[in-house]
């Protein structure tokens, strides 16, 4: 199948309902089997065992960054190619992209509890994620406050490219405002990466990655079918006396 | 029942709308007050329900209940429809009739009447202007109450729905209701009053 | 089902519908909160011991700029007419669509306050102390912004004026509110002195606020 094909809805409804229950089998193997490994990996001489919460980190920081990107590349196909399934993927991909932000921060202040002794330092890497976090809950907000989708989708891909222009900036600010203030920074992710670390983590982000395309089918043929409902609604708010 | 008015003066930001208004409608009697744009026939409903006050002049209500206000003891249907785009067809009028004092099985019943029911689960978002008005109209019906006052009842209303508007104020009035209507058109109502605004200008 | 309650239940219903923005307070807490310290800097013992301090502010500023929208929504709709209307007393009218605004807006600050305050440095007593502080001070909060609501419910740039109106007349209970959560550091008051008279301005805006918000409608409505 062409991917040109998918841009019809009932296409891709079709094509989703068929390949969430692959994905989301696929995604269980590749998790037991990362999780496994990572299980397997050496501990930290310094920290010990608290180390394997990286497994979790850092393939949640990545995708949180990767959700935003797809959000972008949606909200251009808003935009500019006008495409139909754009803003369905953009809408999806908001909450997605905003747990796994949150996920990274939660796991970042496990991860920094046994070194900082305390749940929260203003972390350069730590304080950049909580501030794209913050982004993905406006979005999420914008989605939730025009009950129009169409409107809502132009409203949200012009701040979802601002937010990509913006991003980056935000990042080498925080590093400039952290290095001014040197805080207490630890640096969660300071070590070289041995091979043995590195293998269970990129099938960890392989998991990830797998986890975020199940979800990500998952929610856009919801929205797909939750425009259908209110489509049918209106409808019937038209047709009757 | 009889709601008065003697020598009624309305003012509003410093100008006088109207001067020495005067009528008398009783029960089972319908008031229809006419004139042109801006004569001040929203504002002497406003001021019959208490939400303009009174400059000069009287109102008084014979045979109502005497501890509640005229306001109290009426219906004031507006310009605006007074539903929430958020909330359900049936949640809005279930609202209304909770809030002005009646059963939830009259405001089922209201949303039969004036042909809703089929939408009942449906934000009010979703309906046309006439729907949104003949949902703001179940209000009257869902809730008694002996005075109605509609400001423009008719606008936005289809010919159909506006004959079901004129069968349901017929109704209120053969119940001996009394009803006072701003209008620029016929009611189709036999045998009411007209007030005419606007004559006392220069 | 009585008018009161009828009147709750559609308040919070329509809050937490879409366009409602009943969590948006909380996000615009949250997001104040984190900005704080870029401008102050990350020393976690100056942000532990001003956490208290920007938490209540923070949460301050979230309750009044969700406050526009009170009686403005209800007036835009002609609903606001009806409810002047109704047999029920304007004034406990007013203070059942304040209470359902506090438990949508104003109870999930106090709820998200010590998630909120780990990023500050706070401990477990502080946060303690400040979820006391807040769940007895947010109402003030509510019932004092809503006589601004009502004050500016027919203007445009409502909001604008409504914060303008109303910050200073929250003086008390910032001063008090901060003053209790804490407590727990050195040369502070004691929490009890502090906490009892910002029990005390509850209440009593509990009983002012429905009054002057009710007068101020009646006049605005004309």
């Amino acid at each position: 199948m062409a991917l040109g094909d998918l841009a019809n809805p009932s296409r891709f409804l079709a094509f989703a309902n068929r390949a969430i229950p692959w994905l989301g089998g696929l995604t269980v193997i590749v998790f037991a089997f990362g999780l496994n490994q990572a299980m397997l990996a050496p501990n930290d001489y310094q920290q010990g065992a608290t180390v394997k919460i990286m497994y979790l980190h850092v393939p949640s920081a990545w995708l949180s960054m990767m959700a935003w990107a797809v959000m972008t590349v949606a909200a251009l196909g808003t935009l500019v190619w006008r495409h139909p399934l754009a803003d369905v993927a953009a809408k999806a991909a908001a909450p997605i992209g905003g747990a796994f932000a949150l996920l990274c921060l939660i796991t970042g202040s496990l991860w920094g509890r046994p070194e900082w002794g305390t749940y929260w330092v203003w972390d350069a890497r730590l304080t950049s994620e909580l501030v794209l976090f913050l982004l993905y809950l406006g979005v999420v907000a914008l989605w939730r406050t025009v009950e129009d989708p169409a409107r809502a989708a132009r409203a949200a891909a012009i701040l979802t490219l601002v937010g990509a222009i913006d991003l980056p900036i935000i990042k080498f600010s925080v590093d400039w405002w952290n290095t001014l203030h040197q805080g207490a920074s630890f640096g969660l992710e300071g070590s070289t990466i041995y091979p043995t670390i590195l293998f269970p983590l990129l099938i960890m982000a392989a998991a990830f990655m797998l986890l975020f395309a199940t979800l990500q089918l998952a929610a856009m043929r919801n929205e797909i079918l939750r425009r259908r409902v209110r489509t049918l609604r209106l409808m019937r708010a038209r047709t009757a006396s | 029942m009889r709601l008065s008015a003697v020598n009624l003066t309305c003012q509003r930001g410093g100008r006088e709308v109207f001067a020495d208004v005067s009528f008398s409608v009783a029960a089972g009697e319908l008031l229809a007050i006419t004139g042109r744009n801006g004569a001040g026939k929203s504002s002497l409903l406003r001021i019959v329900v208490g939400l303009i006050r009174i400059a000069q002049g009287r109102l008084i209500l014979e045979g109502g209940n005497p501890e509640l206000s005229i306001g109290e003891q009426a219906h004031y249907l507006g310009h605006q429809d007074a539903l929430k785009p958020a909330l359900s067809v049936d949640e809005n009028l279930r609202f209304w009739t909770g809030f002005l004092g009646g059963k939830g099985a009259d405001a089922a019943q209201a949303i039969e009447t004036v042909g809703l029911r089929d939408l009942g689960d449906l934000p009010a978002a979703y309906l046309s202007a006439g729907q949104r008005r003949r949902l703001s109209i179940a209000r009257l019906i869902a809730v008694k109450r002996p005075m109605w006052l509609l400001d423009e009842p008719m606008n936005t209303l289809d010919a159909a729905a506006q004959d079901r508007l004129t069968a349901l104020i017929r109704a209120h009035l053969a119940e001996g209701g009394l009803v006072l209507a701003a209008t620029h058109g016929s009611l189709g109502i036999a045998g009411m009053q007209q007030l005419h605004l606007g004559e006392q200008d220069r | 089902m009585t008018p009161l309650g009828a009147l709750l239940i559609r308040d919070m219903r329509i809050s937490v519908r879409v366009g409602g923005g009943a969590l948006i307070g909380v996000l615009f807490f949250l997001v104040v909160v984190a900005l704080m310290p870029f401008a102050i800097g990350p020393n976690l013992l100056l942000l532990k011991r001003i956490g208290p301090a920007i938490l209540w502010l923070a949460a301050l500023l979230a309750s009044l700029l969700a406050l526009d929208r009170l009686f403005a929504a209800d007036h835009d709709d002609g609903s606001l007419d009806l409810l002047l209307m109704g047999r029920a007393p304007l004034e406990l009218v007013v203070a059942t669509k304040a209470l359902a605004h506090w438990l949508t807006t104003g109870l999930p600050l106090v709820i998200a306050a010590p998630v909120i305050g780990l990023l500050l440095n706070l401990d477990a007593a502080d946060d303690a102390a400040l979820v006391l502080t807040l769940l007895v001070g947010t109402p003030a909060l509510t019932f004092i912004g809503m006589v601004g609501a009502a004050i500016a419910v027919a203007l445009r740039r409502g909001g604008l004026l409504l914060a303008v109106l109303v910050l200073p007349l929250t003086v008390p209970v910032l001063i008090f509110g901060v003053a209790a959560a804490q407590s727990a550091f050195a040369g502070a008051a004691p929490f009890g002195t502090a906490f009892t008279i910002l029990c005390a301005l509850t209440l009593a805006s509990l009983v002012v606020g429905p009054f002057a918000a009710a007068a101020a409608l009646r006049q605005e409505i004309e």
